[in-house]
């Protein structure tokens, strides 16, 4: 009964589908007065989505949302904030080029003889974020502010708004500092003591650890438990959050073993003490012809970061690449490609396909880019190239003119490696290439990339499943904290890998 | 059968880029047809091909000319607010280069020897053709820069030299109308063979414009750079490089139209030739259904395009309205294209005929 008088928020089976997607499949959730409470899972386990049903984002297929024990329906992100639930997304809702009591006070500002009265206004700013513990000259313009001033002034905006019942943070701390993460740990707590509950969404557990009352795990849309955060352990968690899935892949073993012979001795590619500040720590990682590399961490663990490194997304600030014995240095992506490195990225839609392009020419890009502008293939080759990467990989589509945008995830990410293995590359950095995609079109990229590796191609495969690393990768290198921990290699199994994660022995 | 192929053959018309501005040009000529007498009427005179429609086709040659250019810029998501001016610049150099003597430099004839002299040319009359050509790309190459390298927004970028352009112009010309007797650079705005001569160069560089978009990898690659730019430097894509050109391009086709406009009236006016015309290019690609934001392009529906606007002008123009106020009569096409072709409009039209383009492939 006490329980049920302490919750702000109960939502209760909620479910909610997109086109072929079940993001949330009948999710309970309750936040209590007084409480920070933690929401973790790994991409795609619907921590967004349940957030966006809460605002009024998006609108629930089924299920119920009380507050305060009365039920409401969220009708939109505007009447989400009149009932007291503040989002504070990262960077966003926020104008960089006013003030902090503008940012703060915009749309509300204090009037006088039909002008703003920037005195009364100010003064109203600067009481806000002391209420923060944060003494600082209001009229400053935000952008000159650091990321954590940013932040608190989102945080205060939205205590101002409303009287806030609920505060909703996305991932605060992703570009924080130590110390700043610190002082908003600190603000956290004194609204906690108020009164307010708080859903904070990260992926750095050791933060979860430090700040939260209660954890809700989901797992692939499904909600896999709420518990205390004293009382279960770290290593627990992790295994909650990656979960295991059934699966036949007993073949797979086998296939690994025997391309294990073809692996070379000499390193393709060799780097030493590359880094770059603020995403991965200095590293030395030897990539092998013949041979698939696994990446394992936690998402943002440095994962992603290391696969650009060795794309030329971004510039280390440190170390140096050798590949076939010769240091390289200073390359873009194109200079990438002609030295046959090729990337699926992470972020299909924004990085990986062209959406209004057709399926062929999504194929051809890479490859048509690396022979130049005047070199142009024809169109029967074109067709050649699409036709014979649409049966391989089996991308199912009437025609091979059918535009991307039209294909299912799986379908689409079929389509991006196929652009990258008709370039014939000699390394191919894989990042998260099996993320949304069915069980069985899971089977066949992974068969993919060990028979890929057993015609000499080196390979590194990046994914947030451990099993799925286990079963491909020769080697697998592990990440914690934007931070290369250790190599295993030879019979490395699940618990390890994850103990290796936790950083606990 | 039969009624299926033909059946066939009109989905597909339905589908292509080309439908909906061909539906807008058949709305305008119908409109002419039936208020100006005689609009399609063709008469051979002299063997040359004259009537409304003609005309209609040849005043529509400097607009279809830049729209080449600009579909191409546009389709990289930039623009190009320049050509106007750059065309200014293009013809005062096409014709300072004929008739230097206004502007005082010395030279051994007489001036008043010159006047209605319709064979004389100071410079070479193909270095009159190339040099103007070379100032407009390079006027390109300018925007281009500041777009690509200089980072700066192509309105903005572009803002620039629209500005400067003509005060440039005036400069080269001194500000003075030079007034040009040469029948054979005239020829490129006035003559005819059979149609009009501008029209076969119009022909010209679309035929240019096609191959190198078709026929190389450079369409390809506007498109790709144009509807995901993150997506294509993933791919190796050199978008600088790609927007430079298609920067470039539009400015030399700047040149052309204005070796066009400034033979066909026989002056460079540095404050008239090329006014607004930006604006009509620009409209000639959004009728034709580029995306402002970048991506697919048709040169040929940007062309139809320039005809929906000149036989706009041309109808207005036939119904007495005042030159003046043709702008708003085209602003007013323009509010009917952009209605027409808003997603709601598309998709009810297209379900009419019978075609549904958002057909959606599951697994």
């Amino acid at each position: 009964m006490s329980e049920s008088t302490k919750s702000i928020i109960v939502m209760k089976d909620i479910v909610k589908s997109f086109p072929g997607v079940h993001a949330l499949q009948g999710v309970d959730f309750s936040l209590n007065k007084g409480e920070i409470h933690a929401l973790v899972g790994e991409n795609g386990a619907g921590k967004s989505t349940l957030v966006k049903v809460l605002t009024g984002v998006e609108h629930p297929d089924s299920g119920t949302i009380s507050l305060d024990g009365v039920e409401v329906s969220i009708k939109s992100p505007l009447h989400a904030q009149s009932l007291g639930i503040n989002p504070v997304y990262q960077e966003v809702n926020l104008c960089p080029n006013l003030t902090i009591s503008e940012n703060i006070l915009i749309g509300r500002q204090p009037m006088k003889w039909g002008r703003i009265d920037w005195n009364t206004m100010n003064a109203q700013a600067k009481k806000a974020m002391l209420g923060l513990d944060i003494d600082i000259d209001v009229t400053k313009v935000l952008g000159s502010c650091s990321v954590a001033i940013q932040q608190m002034t989102a945080i205060a905006r939205a205590l101002v708004i409303s009287s806030a019942k609920v505060l909703i943070l996305d991932e605060p701390t992703s570009s924080l500092t130590q110390h700043e993460t610190a002082q908003l740990f600190g603000v956290m707590r004194k609204l906690k003591n108020e009164g307010m509950g708080i859903i904070f969404i990260t992926h750095f557990l050791d933060q979860v650890y430090d700040i939260s009352d209660q954890i809700t795990v989901l797992r692939n849309g499904k909600l896999v438990g709420t518990y205390k955060t004293a009382s279960l352990p770290k290593l627990e968690l992790i295994t909650k959050m990656i979960g295991r899935t059934i699966t036949e892949f007993d073949d797979m073993t086998k296939l690994k073993s025997d391309s294990g012979h073809m692996i070379k001795s000499e390193p393709l590619i060799e780097l030493e003490g590359i880094g770059h500040s603020g995403s991965i720590e200095p590293f030395d990682l030897q990539l092998h012809s013949g041979e698939v590399v696994g990446l394992a961490g936690l998402l943002g663990s440095g994962r992603t970061e290391i696969a650009e490194l060795l794309f030329g997304i971004t510039k280390p600030d440190s170390g140096t690449m050798t590949m076939d014995g010769k240091v390289v240095k200073n390359f873009t992506p194109i200079d990438s490609i002609e030295r046959a490195i090729a990337l699926c990225p992470e972020d299909r839609k924004k990085e990986g396909i062209v959406a209004d392009l057709t399926i062929r020419e999504n194929i051809i890009l890479a490859m048509q880019a690396s022979l130049g502008w005047f070199k142009y293939l024809r169109l029967q080759e074109q067709y050649t190239i699409a036709d014979k990467y649409i049966k391989l990989l089996n991308i199912s589509t009437p025609s091979p003119d059918q535009l991307v945008k039209n294909l299912s995830g799986g379908n689409q990410q079929k389509v991006i490696l196929a652009r990258w293995l008709a370039t014939n590359p000699r390394l191919l950095i894989l990042d998260e290439p099996t993320r949304g995609i069915d069980i069985g079109a899971k089977a066949e990229i992974q068969k993919l990339v060990l028979s890929l590796a057993e015609e000499g191609m080196s390979c590194v495969f990046i994914s947030s499943e451990l099993e799925e690393v286990l079963r491909t990768s020769h080697r697998i290198v592990i990440l914690r904290d934007h931070k290369k921990v250790t190599e295993l290699s030879g019979d490395v199994t699940e618990q390890q890998i994850m103990k290796s994660i936790a950083g606990s022995e | 059968m039969k009624k299926f192929l033909s059946n066939f053959r009109f989905k597909k018309l339905v589908e292509s880029k080309i439908f909906f501005p061909l539906i807008a040009l058949a709305i305008i000529l119908l409109f002419d047809l039936i208020v100006i007498p005689g609009f399609f009427k063709l008469e051979m005179k002299q063997g040359h091909l004259y009537g409304s429609f003609i005309d209609v086709l040849r005043n529509s040659v400097p607009i279809m000319i830049l729209a080449i250019g600009m579909t191409l810029v546009i389709a990289t998501g930039g623009i190009d607010i320049s050509v106007g001016a750059t065309m200014a610049i293009a013809s005062s150099v096409a014709c300072i280069l004929i008739n230097p003597t206004i502007i005082g430099l010395k030279l051994s004839q007489d001036i008043s020897s010159l006047v209605g002299n319709s064979t004389y040319s100071f410079t070479p009359l193909w270095l009159v053709i190339l040099v103007p050509l070379i100032v407009a790309s390079l006027c390109g190459l300018w925007n281009g820069v500041l777009v690509t390298y200089g980072k700066i927004q192509p309105m903005v970028a572009t803002l620039i030299l629209m500005i400067a352009g003509r005060g440039i112009a005036q400069l080269i010309t001194n500000a003075i109308k030079i007034i040009i007797f040469n029948d054979t650079y005239a020829y490129i705005g006035n003559g005819w063979i059979i149609l009009p001569f501008s029209l076969y160069i119009a022909a010209f560089i679309f035929a240019i414009a096609w191959l190198i978009t078709r026929k190389t990898s450079i369409g390809l690659f506007i498109e790709a750079v144009g509807a995901n730019s993150r997506s294509s430097f993933f791919a190796g894509i050199n978008a600088k490089r790609v927007k430079l050109f298609t920067y470039v391009f539009c400015g030399f086709c700047a040149g052309v139209a204005a070796l066009v406009v400034s033979s066909s009236i026989r002056t460079s006016d540095a404050n008239q030739i090329g006014l607004y015309m930006e604006l009509d290019a620009i409209l000639a690609v959004i009728i034709g259904g580029t995306s402002m934001d970048g991506g697919r392009f048709s040169l040929l529906a940007s062309m139809i395009g320039a005809l929906v606007i000149q036989a706009t002008s041309t109808s207005t123009l036939a119904l007495g309205v005042p030159a003046s106020a043709i702008i708003a009569v085209k602003a007013l096409v323009v509010v009917i294209v952009i209605i027409l072709y808003s997603q709601q409009v598309q998709g009810f039209l297209r379900k009419i005929f019978g075609t549904n383009k958002q057909k959606e492939v599951k697994e």
